[in-house]
C-alpha cells in the first residue's frame, strides 16, 4: 500500500539571531514512511526533537533539507515546499495535528470548539454536534463543562478537549504530540481505543507518547529519533 | 501498480481544472511603494490574496504597515507600483487607472474598511439602522421595510439588540461602536474588508468577543481579509497568512503559525520573544 506519510532526507535547525547567532541542529536526514491504518511513534530521550520533527510534518516549523509527502488523493503534496494556501487546505482535508496546547479564542465553549472543527473539516453543523457530543462523553469530560470556555479548566480537562477536537474528523494523517500526557488511567484507556478506531478506518498516525503502557498498545512500529541526531 | 495508473486524463484533467480555478488571486499587488519626501513610506511590496484567505500585516509603528493599508484602499496614492483585483465579473482590473466613480462604488459595495476608530467608519450622529441601511442604499435598495429588515438582521448578527436601532452609535459603546461599523461594512457582501487594528481601542474583555465575532463571520462569509495589527496574538488568531514589515519593507512571510513558531529573520525573533506571555 501507498505510505500516507513519507519524509525523506528531513533536516533541520534553528538559528538564533538574538543569542548571536547560534545555530542550534534539530535533526538530520530523517527518512521514514507511515502507511495508512498504522501508528508510528517517535522515540528517543527527551530534546532528541521528536516534537520538532512533529511540527515539521504539519507545516509549523520550516524544514530546511528534504521532502515531507503527505498524500492527497491522487497527489502527493510536499509540506517542506508547498504553498501557504496549498498547505492550509491540506491541514483542511487531510493532515491534522493535536499539540500538547490547547490554543483557542478565549471565551468560546469547549463543545463549539469541538463543533467547529468538524465543520472546518467539512462535516455538516448537526453531524458534527452528535459526534463532538459522543467525543467529549467518550473522553469523559463532565457535560456540565460543555457550554463552559476551557480556559479555566484543568490540564487534563483541556487535554482532553483537544484530543476530541483532532479525532472528531477524518482526516488521512494524525500527529499526536502526548495527547495522553496529563490524563488518568481511564482516560489514557479512552484515547487508546481512540487511536485503535482511526487505525482501523485507515488513518496514519505519527505520534509521541511518553507513558510506556500507551506505546506499547498503540504502536505498530518505533522510529528512534536519536539515529537522525544532528551532528553540531 | 500505484494508484495512478488507474486514474484516466479526464480525471486529471478535472483535478487540475479545479486547481486553475482556485489560483486566481483576488488581489494582487506588484512593487508597490510610496515616499515621503525623503522617508519610506512602504517600498516595493508585492502579494497575492486569494478568495477566503485572512492576510494579517504585522510591525511596530513607522513599520509601513498603515501606509501599504492605505495604498490598498486607495486612500493614498503610491509612486510605483500595480494592484490588480479581480471583478466579479472575473476579470482582472487595474485599480490605480479606475475612474473616481467606479473605484468609489467598489468601495462602496464590493470592498469594506473596518477602522481602529469607529467614529471614522460611522456617522455617529444618525441612527444605527441608518448607518448600516445607507451602504445597502449606495447599491440601489430603496424599500424602507427590506432596509430596515436586513439592519435588523444585521445588528443581531453583530450582536446589538434590535431595540437599539434607533439610537445613534454616539450612545454606544466602544465594543458596540466596533460591532456597528463591522455591519456596516458586511452588511452589503464585500469580498474584500480590510482593517486597521480592529481590536485596538477595546479593553481585553471586549477584544476576545469582537475576535471570535470577527473570526466566525469571515468564515462563514468567505471573506479576504487584509488586517494590519501590531498584536501577534490577534494574527495568530484571525489570520492564516502573515507578512512582516520593518522599515517600509516586508521582511518576512509566510503561515502564521510557521512565521510566528520558527521566526526566520532577526526582526522577527525579536518581536516574537517581546511578546510578554501572562
Amino acid at each position: 500500500m501507498e505510505p500516507a506519510l513519507t519524509l525523506t532526507g528531513v533536516g533541520k535547525s534553528f538559528t538564533m539571531h538574538l543569542q548571536g547567532g547560534t545555530r542550534i541542529p534539530v535533526v538530520e536526514n530523517v527518512t521514514f514512511s507511515v502507511a495508512p491504518g498504522e501508528c508510528v511513534v517517535l522515540g528517543g530521550p527527551s530534546g532528541v526533537g521528536k516534537s520538532s520533527l512533529l511540527k515539521i510534518v504539519y507545516g509549523n516549523y520550516r524544514c530546511d533539507h528534504g521532502a515531507v509527502l503527505v498524500r492527497d488523493g491522487a497527489v502527493a503534496v510536499d509540506v517542506a515546499t508547498a504553498l501557504p494556501r496549498r498547505l492550509l487546505r491540506l491541514r483542511k482535508t487531510r493532515l491534522a495535528y493535536v499539540s500538547q496546547f490547547l490554543r483557542v479564542i478565549p471565551r468560546v465553549a469547549a463543545i463549539d470548539l469541538v463543533i467547529q472543527a468538524a465543520v472546518d473539516f467539512g462535516v455538516d453543523r448537526d453531524e458534527a454536534a452528535g459526534r463532538a457530543r459522543a467525543l467529549l462523553s467518550r473522553l469523559n469530560v463532565p457535560e456540565r463543562l460543555w457550554t463552559l470556555a476551557p480556559s479555566t479548566f484543568s490540564g487534563g480537562e483541556q487535554q482532553r478537549v483537544n484530543i476530541a477536537r483532532g479525532f472528531v474528523a477524518d482526516h488521512d494523517v494524525l500527529l499526536l504530540d502526548e495527547p495522553t500526557a496529563s490524563l488518568d488511567a481511564v482516560n489514557r484507556a479512552a484515547v487508546v481505543e481512540l487511536v485503535d478506531a482511526k487505525k482501523r478506518r485507515g488513518t496514519a498516525i505519527l505520534g509521541i507518547f511518553h507513558d510506556e503502557d500507551v506505546r506499547d498498545r498503540v504502536a505498530d512500529r518505533i522510529v528512534d529519533v536519536t539515529r537522525f541526531a544532528a551532528a553540531a | 501498480m500505484s494508484a495512478e495508473a488507474f486514474l484516466t486524463a479526464e480525471d486529471l484533467l478535472t483535478a487540475e481544472g479545479l486547481l486553475a480555478a482556485d489560483d486566481l488571486p483576488l488581489l494582487r499587488v506588484e512593487g508597490l511603494t510610496r515616499y515621503y519626501g525623503h522617508r519610506v513610506g512602504c517600498e516595493d511590496v508585492s502579494f497575492d490574496l486569494y478568495a477566503g484567505e485572512v492576510l494579517a500585516v504585522v510591525g511596530e509603528s513607522g513599520s509601513g504597515k498603515s501606509t501599504l493599508l492605505s495604498l490598498l484602499a486607495a486612500h493614498l496614492a503610491p509612486d510605483a507600483g500595480q494592484i490588480s483585483y479581480r471583478m466579479r465579473d472575473g476579470v482582472l482590473r487595474d485599480i490605480l487607472s479606475l475612474g473616481e466613480a467606479e473605484r468609489r462604488f467598489l468601495m462602496r459595495t464590493d470592498w469594506g474598511f473596518v477602522h481602529q476608530d469607529p467614529s471614522r467608519g460611522l456617522r455617529m450622529g444618525v441612527s444605527a439602522g441608518a448607518n448600516v441601511g445607507e451602504r445597502l442604499m449606495a447599491v440601489g435598495q430603496r424599500h424602507y421595510g427590506q432596509i430596515r429588515g436586513t439592519a435588523l438582521d444585521w445588528l443581531g448578527r453583530v450582536e446589538i439588540d434590535g431595540d437599539r436601532i434607533d439610537d445613534a452609535p454616539r450612545a454606544f459603546s466602544g465594543g458596540m461602536r466596533q460591532r456597528l461599523q463591522i455591519a456596516r461594512n458586511l452588511v452589503t457582501h464585500p469580498r474584500l474588508v480590510f482593517m486597521d487594528e480592529p481590536t485596538g481601542g477595546l479593553d481585553v474583555s471586549v477584544q476576545a468577543r469582537l475576535l471570535d465575532l470577527l473570526r466566525g463571520l469571515v468564515a462563514d462569509l468567505g471573506l479576504s481579509v487584509i488586517i494590519v495589527t501590531h498584536d501577534l496574538a490577534v494574527a495568530r488568531l484571525l489570520s492564516h497568512r502573515l507578512m512582516v514589515m520593518r522599515q517600509g519593507r516586508v521582511i518576512e512571510t509566510g503561515l502564521t503559525d510557521q512565521v510566528l513558531d520558527d521566526p526566520r529573520e532577526p526582526y522577527t525573533q525579536l518581536l516574537v520573544s517581546s511578546v510578554l506571555q501572562v
